[in-house]
């Protein structure tokens, strides 16, 4: 019989099957699906042109985020909150709003409470649950695989699929066990974590991978924090990233919206507690760090992995052997404007931007306004803080937070993706730096010509106030 | 979806690693409810200069690499972002085929529902294409799906990886849609069993 140790992966991945030809794909069964503006349109059509229903409406659920504006005039009717809007995305907002209610599918829009980053609501709303298989057009669906669930983006013919079927095309991937013990130190955040796991293991490093993240440090990590760590699974390019549920997955969904409550939450309980990988499961892949060594953790370059220490000195392509290697980063240091040998602490900066997928929730922002409070923007610095959802908005509203922000000269924005994908007009100059919390430091990213320092909202926060990339240790 | 079965072209040289998908199509580009026009803003931030015209220096803008369709690129090809728009405008562009050691999950899973072929060779022959490009700007190679090999000038053949099922999609130019729509009663029973039962 069916006795071998499983990894967490391996449970929901057997779960899912719904067949498995010889020398074919699985058909794998989706328990829900996140819908946004963007990677959306082009599957509606494709339903329109086949004349098919969405097979599950009750398990599809969209919202507006990457390319709505993050300033209004008037933020309590529809009509003002959309005042802003560029004049395309707006066109793909009405579309998002038209295609929902063609096909009967739940839509959380611009003037909902319950609109945000679909990252964000996800969990919030309590869709998000352990032992899930999870898609959304959009590579930081891994964010969900923090709950104990399998998440991964897709692209807009699999949108398709997934409305049509509820089904997706899958080869299975292969298993990675990221495990990292310790206790972190003062000032390193859930962002330093994966910052300093891309930097070890590289943009590609993940590639054809499950990651799953064990060990001490990673369990003692709040929600939130699991979620900022699996969100950038994709930027080593893993398929997902998740961690076994526990306690405090449990008490984070119970109660929520969309959770399940009364006898169905023991039943639920009753799967969940069995999905944490077997002792003996064995990975494809493992991996180990010392969480006690992780430091606070800076880009430098253009892609994810060129990352270091905030105290650390920018390497010489002169120390890598292989020439396309020393081609990139020769290419990303005339980009971002750097010399080998410099140091980051102390570079001047132009924009900082708090909020994201990665890091828009109500503990960064909390973490944010700890530094800012009594204290001020730099002069000559922009800072935008975006809430990841209009609940995280309300939540900080009422904690107090957007006084911190903006008497220390800090915008405080509408929720949404802003300055992380920036298409909204939410966008760096050419030749800007900005230290942002988002997840993406590739050219152009939040700005044609402009340079990003990824960064923890603690970093960023200091930096805001220093004018420069900083140390947020010396503030605590 | 189109058929994939052989090409012969030319070759255009991307020696970059981690071209990421916000590269191939930035994201100021996706704001669009269909899949045209995207070929024109294909590599957008490197192909055009900042008044808007092309980069002279840029692979695509180079008079010799008029008409090629397939595209050597550095490691790593397609990472970062899910977005279809990627290989939609390479193919939108005139691209067939993308050479590379590996490439990213998503992007290579989008690029084969669009008869996009993503051939992954090994570091000596990714080295000798480059080498080859560099050598001779008309220098031609084959790729002939059916094989999965890749012919170079000299008459080598490499072969490359491509799963059963893709390969039998791409030569019949097959729809996976309706492969999974096969499944319809399965797809319920699974329902029934796992789904319903709340």
């Amino acid at each position: 019989m069916n006795n071998q140790p499983k990894t967490l992966f391996e449970k929901i991945w057997d779960r899912h099957l719904v067949a498995q030809e010889h020398d074919a794909p699985a058909v794998l069964y989706i328990d829900l699906q996140l819908v946004h503006e963007v990677t959306s349109p082009q599957a509606f059509n494709g339903l329109r042109e086949r004349n098919l229903p969405v097979r599950r409406p009750d398990k599809t659920f969209a919202t507006v985020d990457h390319g709505i504006p993050t300033l209004s005039p008037d933020p309590s009717s529809e009509a003002g909150r959309l005042a802003a809007a560029d004049q395309l995305c707006l066109e793909q907002i009405n579309k998002m709003q038209t295609n929902a209610t063609d096909f009967g599918i739940t839509y959380f829009g611009i003037s909902s409470p319950k609109q945000g980053v679909v990252h964000v609501i996800g969990p919030e709303l309590g869709l998000t649950q352990p032992g899930m298989t999870i898609v959304c057009g959009d590579s930081h669906t891994s964010t969900h695989g923090a709950f104990g669930a399998l998440a991964f983006g897709i692209g807009t013919s699999e949108v398709e699929h997934v409305l049509a079927t509820q089904c997706l095309l899958q080869n299975k991937p292969k298993t990675m066990e990221i495990r990292i013990n310790g206790t972190l130190q003062p000032g390193v955040t859930a962002k330093d974590i994966i910052l300093a796991i891309i930097q070890k293991i590289g943009v590609g490093g993940g590639t054809g991978h499950v990651i799953e993240y064990t060990g001490s440090a990673i369990r003692s990590l709040s929600m939130e924090e699991r979620m900022t760590v699996c969100n950038m699974s994709i930027e080593c390019g893993a398929r997902a990233g998740m961690i076994a549920p526990d306690e405090t997955t449990y008490d984070f969904i119970a109660g929520r919206e969309y959770a399940p409550a009364g006898k169905a939450w023991h039943q639920a309980m009753s799967y969940w507690q069995q999905l944490p990988s077997d002792p003996g499961a064995t990975y494809d892949r493992v991996i180990t760090l010392d969480g006690g060594e992780i430091k606070p953790m800076v880009t430098f370059g253009t892609n994810p992995g060129m990352g270091m220490a905030v105290t650390g000195t920018i390497p010489s392509p002169d120390s890598l052997t292989e020439t396309n290697q020393k081609l990139a980063l020769e290419k990303s240091l005339a980009y971002m404007g750097l010399q080998p040998g410099q140091p980051l602490l102390g570079h001047p900066i132009d924009v900082v931007f708090v909020g994201s997928c990665t890091n828009g929730r109500i503990s960064d922002l909390r973490l944010a306004a700890r530094l800012m409070k009594g204290r001020k923007v730099a002069p000559g610095v922009i800072m935008l803080v975006v809430p990841g959802s209009q609940q995280v908005k309300k939540q900080a509203e009422a904690e107090g937070l957007d006084l911190i922000f903006t008497e220390a000269g800090a915008e405080w924005r509408e929720a949404g993706c802003s300055m992380c994908i920036a298409m909204n007009g939410d966008q760096l100059a050419p030749g800007q730096y900005a230290v942002s919390t988002s997840n993406r430091n590739f050219e152009g990213r939040q700005g044609k010509g402009g340079r990003t320092f990824l960064a923890s909202p603690l970093t960023a926060a200091a930096s805001a106030i220093a004018g420069c990339v900083a140390d947020a240790r010396s503030l605590l | 979806m189109k058929q994939f079965t052989a090409i012969s072209s030319k070759i255009v040289s991307l020696p970059i690693n981690d071209i990421d998908t916000d590269q191939i199509i930035p994201a100021r580009f996706l704001k669009g409810t269909d899949k045209h026009g995207l070929g024109e803003k294909l590599f957008a931030d490197w192909r055009y200069t900042a008044d808007g015209k092309p980069n002279p220096d840029f692979a695509l803008n180079l008079p010799e690499n008029l008409g090629a369709q397939i595209l050597l690129a550095g490691d790593n090809f397609g990472c970062g972002s899910s977005r279809e728009h990627a290989p939609w405008a390479l193919v939108s562009f005139g691209f067939r085929a993308v050479i590379s050691t590996s490439f990213a999950d998503i992007f290579y899973n989008n690029a084969l529902k669009n008869a996009l072929l993503p051939v992954k060779v090994d570091d000596s022959t990714h080295k000798k294409l480059f080498q080859l490009r560099a050598g001779d700007p008309d220098v031609v190679v084959s790729i002939n799906l059916e094989e999965q090999t890749l012919q170079l000038p000299d008459g080598t053949l490499v072969t490359f990886p491509v799963n059963a099922f893709s390969k039998k999609c791409l030569l019949n130019g097959m729809d996976e849609l309706d492969y999974i729509f096969s499944f319809s009663d399965q797809i319920a029973q699974y329902e029934q069993k796992y789904v319903n039962t709340n």
